[in-house]
């Protein structure tokens, strides 16, 4: 049909880009929903132990560098302002900045990392990794303090995880925006992508201050 | 969605308001509010959260259909955690036994 | 002449040739056959394991195999079974092929997702055959903790692997379902035209999406508790196995609802067409698959009522059980008020329908039997639970894919399966599952545990009768397998329409063309509507 031949990339299956758009936007929001439902077994678990045992999930949050996390908190935060400017560009033709803040987005992300693995080597530093070597300092209830760390390892490394992926796909979307590929009629994979970037940064926005605020009124 | 071009003030403003709200968490939690401490810092971290949904991800220029789905995540989230505590609350409650 | 204007015919089928045009195809009708390959493959691998299972239990002290081994063939009867053959069936072959028939559509809203999940399940299937062969897996297809990450010795990490993998494969097609429904209708396709049979693939799409990540990450905790210990299930540090339970059984529960919705499509549909009536209450039917999706996601701790959980909590969770009954018997009710006064026909299908309904009606009592929770606490983990669910799994489920895969065989080949063996291989399923399941309610009403290996000598009688059931319904299972692959070659040709049914997917040729519709459908009748079809093919006629 014609709008196939004038839009390549309308696929076959569309009638229209705007349908195509509308499919491709709808289909990234329900993914979305699938990983706050997988992100939400880890919640369920946090929630439980923490109630079970707040004293030494305190303590054993309270080794964490609270200035680290909240500056990690603002560096995601910051590659999330680059990325909407970066759809912002799209939408109107913008192909420079578009690049530009692509760039800086990754360049953010990069550091998000940076500074966890930064973290993580910390913790295994100083013992606090679940395991024969563990031990928490002014606390009995080691089983307990290993718990947190094992949330904290597993919610921070899924999420971690997750942003090593979106580092994938944002070089993708640089490389198609550099070909000069994103167009204000279509820039679709530069919207969805996006869509994913904002919630890696949601489920952090929870992270900070679940793992590292719970008792720092007791510091 | 095709068409509403948010402007750069819009994002601006959100971006220093989540900062703020950042830097509000951390030193909230700081004063001892007792069992309000959790609550204010799940308070803050829900605004924050809509203000990502709403502004950076376009969820308020969104259709109908997008906005249900979201809503729909955040229920059935609650579901799982809402069910699945009840449980673990309500264990002792009752002098039996095990339960 | 008819068969040179098929030969001269373009198709689905003869499109392009060679096996990459079918590895790397995005045509969904293509990756629906490719899927029906793949879980007909495991449903027989599955149904080796049911056979060694009934085999060993023909006598009451072990003699074919031994404990630990019995325990891997009961393991991995359910993995297969229910990961890699139940839940994806009926959606990912009949749903893949005919929902976007059904609305007008040429494809789904993403055919390379679509290919995608087929690979998913391949590769979700190929580690589940890894553990298999390698020695196997023997915690129950439940994987219960401290078994599963403190005790057992079995390859536990690449079957729930491949689990995960799997998952992925369901979601993905759960994602592209709702997308397509949502966004992919003809003109004129509003959703309560909707044939019956996408709403509930659209239901089931829902629980899809909303369940299976939380399985997904409940295997990821248990590999972790595994491997790393990380405690989290684990009295020693505090964990609780009971959260296992609630993580595993949150996505299992609404799981059945999965496996059973798009059976229950399937019948609105033979059930209209076979009596040439429009389904009764047509609006409370489809709610009622919503109402199931929903109400299904609240109801898990009844797996749990004699696992550790608070008494509060198995009190919340059996009223709610009860609920869930409701919008399936609401369906019961509206096909039977289909049947009155319906011109019934004989068919095949038909018989499958009749099947489905007397035995999922069975299987929904029974249910009621184990949602009451003083009664579960007699029956939970004794053959009762086992018969109560093989009859919604094997006389509901399996038995309507039967019936949709006859119902659509002409549509999908373009040729008729042999009518006359075809009723005699449903008649033999029914007798051969009644006699293979019945007997077990009583057996486990009598106190016989599941999952064990060897029984009081009084029971033996009902495990004889049991296995000999089994034996019979493995002929009549073994019997489409054959006539359908005979059909391909030897079957009569048929028409477009062989039933005379009102669907989109009936006004195109059999098989459909690889774009499905010569031209979008505009659609301007409601879904049952025999009177608009009749005067449809008058017209063309006149």
């Amino acid at each position: 049909m014609d709008s196939h031949i004038q839009v390549p990339e309308l696929q076959e299956q569309f009638e229209t880009p705007a349908q195509q758009k509308d499919a491709s936007t709808l289909g990234m929001w329900i993914f979305l929903v699938t990983e706050v439902m997988f992100f939400g077994g880890l919640f369920l678990a946090y929630a439980i132990y923490r109630r079970a045992f707040a004293g030494a999930f305190g303590l054993a949050s309270n080794t964490l560098n609270v200035w680290i996390g909240a500056v990690n908190t603002g560096v995601l935060l910051c590659s999330s302002f680059t990325m909407v400017l970066a759809v912002r560009a799209a939408q109107i033709g913008g192909r420079r900045a578009l690049v530009v803040f692509l760039i800086l987005t990754i360049l953010l992300g990069g550091v998000f990392l940076g500074v966890k693995a930064y973290e993580w080597n910390e913790k295994f530093e100083e013992h606090h990794v679940p395991g024969p070597t563990f031990h928490l300092e002014g606390t009995t209830e080691q089983g307990p303090a290993q718990l947190f760390f094992s949330l904290y390892f597993t919610m921070t490394g899924l999420h971690a995880l997750h942003m090593v992926i979106g580092e994938g796909l944002m070089l993708f979307l640089l490389w198609h925006a550099y070909k000069g590929k994103y167009t204000p009629s279509y820039y679709t994979p530069v919207d969805v992508g996006g869509l994913y970037w904002h919630f890696v940064d949601i489920i952090w926005i929870f992270l900070f201050p679940l793992l590292y605020l719970i008792a720092r009124h007791q510091h | 969605m095709h068409g509403h071009v948010d402007s750069i003030k819009t994002y601006t403003l959100v971006f220093l308001s989540l900062l703020i709200l950042t830097a509000a968490t951390t030193a909230v939690a700081t004063i001892d509010l007792g069992a309000l401490n959790v609550v204010m810092a799940l308070f803050i971290a829900v605004v924050k959260m809509l203000l990502v949904a709403l502004f950076f991800m376009h969820l308020r220029h969104s259709t109908i259909l997008t906005k249900v789905v979201v809503g729909g995540g955040m229920l059935w989230l609650g579901i799982l955690l809402v069910f699945s505590l009840a449980d673990f609350v309500t264990r002792g409650w009752l002098p039996v036994p095990g339960k | 002449m008819i068969t040179e204007a098929v030969q001269e015919r373009e198709t689905y089928l003869n499109a392009s040739y060679g096996i990459k045009s079918w590895l790397l195809t995005k045509d969904h009708k293509r990756i629906a056959l490719l899927y029906l390959h793949t879980i007909t493959f495991f449903f027989f691998l599955g149904g080796i394991f049911a056979t060694l299972i009934r085999l060993e239990l023909l006598t009451p002290k072990g003699s074919l195999v031994s404990a630990d081994t019995y325990s891997k063939l009961f393991t991995l009867h359910g993995v297969i079974m229910i990961f890699f053959f139940l839940i994806p069936s009926i959606p990912a072959t009949l749903g893949n092929f005919f929902l976007p028939m059904m609305i007008g559509a040429k494809d789904l809203a993403f055919p390379r997702i679509n290919l995608l999940s087929w690979y998913l399940l391949v590769i979700g299937g190929c580690f589940a055959m890894y553990a298999m062969l390698a020695g196997g897996v023997d915690t129950g297809w439940t994987f219960y903790v401290p078994y599963s990450t403190n005790y057992s010795n079995t390859y536990v990490i690449a079957t729930g692997l491949g689990i995960f993998i799997a998952g992925f494969s369901s979601i993905l097609t759960g994602l592209n379902f709702i997308v397509t429904v949502h966004r992919m209708r003809a003109p004129g396709m509003t959703w309560f035209r909707l044939p019956l049979f996408v709403w509930s693939n659209y239901a089931t799409a829902l629980i899809q999406v909303l369940g299976t990540p939380v399985i997904a990450i409940t295997l990821v905790l248990l590999i972790g508790e595994r491997t790393l210990h990380i405690g989290i299930f684990d009295p020693a540090r505090g964990g609780d196995p009971v959260l296992f339970q609630h993580l595993f059984w949150f996505y299992s529960h609404p799981a059945v609802y999965i496996m059973v919705l798009p059976a229950l499509g399937i019948i609105s549909e033979l059930v209209s067409v076979f009596s040439k009536k429009p389904v009764f209450g047509y609006k409370v039917v489809a709610f009622s698959s919503v109402a199931i999706a929903v109400l299904g996601f609240l109801v898990w701790g009844h797996h749990m009522f004699v696992s550790g959980q608070s008494v509060y909590a198995g009190l919340v969770f059996s009223f709610l059980s009860y609920f869930v009954a409701i919008p399936s018997a609401i369906k019961v009710f509206n096909w039977t008020a289909t049947l009155h006064k319906g011109s019934i026909s004989y068919a095949t299908p038909m018989l499958y329908a009749f099947g489905f309904i007397g035995l999922f009606t069975v299987g929904g009592l029974t249910g009621l039997f184990v949602a009451c929770l003083g009664v579960d606490v007699h029956v939970h983990d004794t053959y009762f639970v086992v018969a109560h669910f093989h009859y919604i799994m094997v006389g509901g489920t399996i038995m309507a894919y039967l019936g949709g895969l006859h119902y659509w065989w002409p549509k999908m080949s373009g040729r008729m399966y042999p009518e006359g063996w075809a009723k005699l291989s449903a008649l033999i399923i029914y007798l051969g599952f009644n006699l293979t399941f019945f007997p077990q309610f009583i057996l486990g009403y009598l106190g016989m545990p599941r999952r064990y290996w060897t029984y009081p000598d009084e029971f033996q009688v009902l495990h004889v009768m049991s296995t000999a059931g089994a034996s019979v319904l493995a002929v009549g299972y073994l019997m489409p397998l054959v006539y359908f692959m005979w059909s391909l070659r030897y079957g009569p040709i048929a028409g477009p329409n062989p039933w005379g049914a009102t669907g989109l997917e009936w006004r195109t040729s059999s098989p459909p063309p690889a774009h499905n519709f010569e031209e979008t459908p505009i659609v301007t009748t409601d879904a049952y509507d025999y009177a608009a079809l009749a005067a449809m093919e008058e017209a063309k006629v006149g």
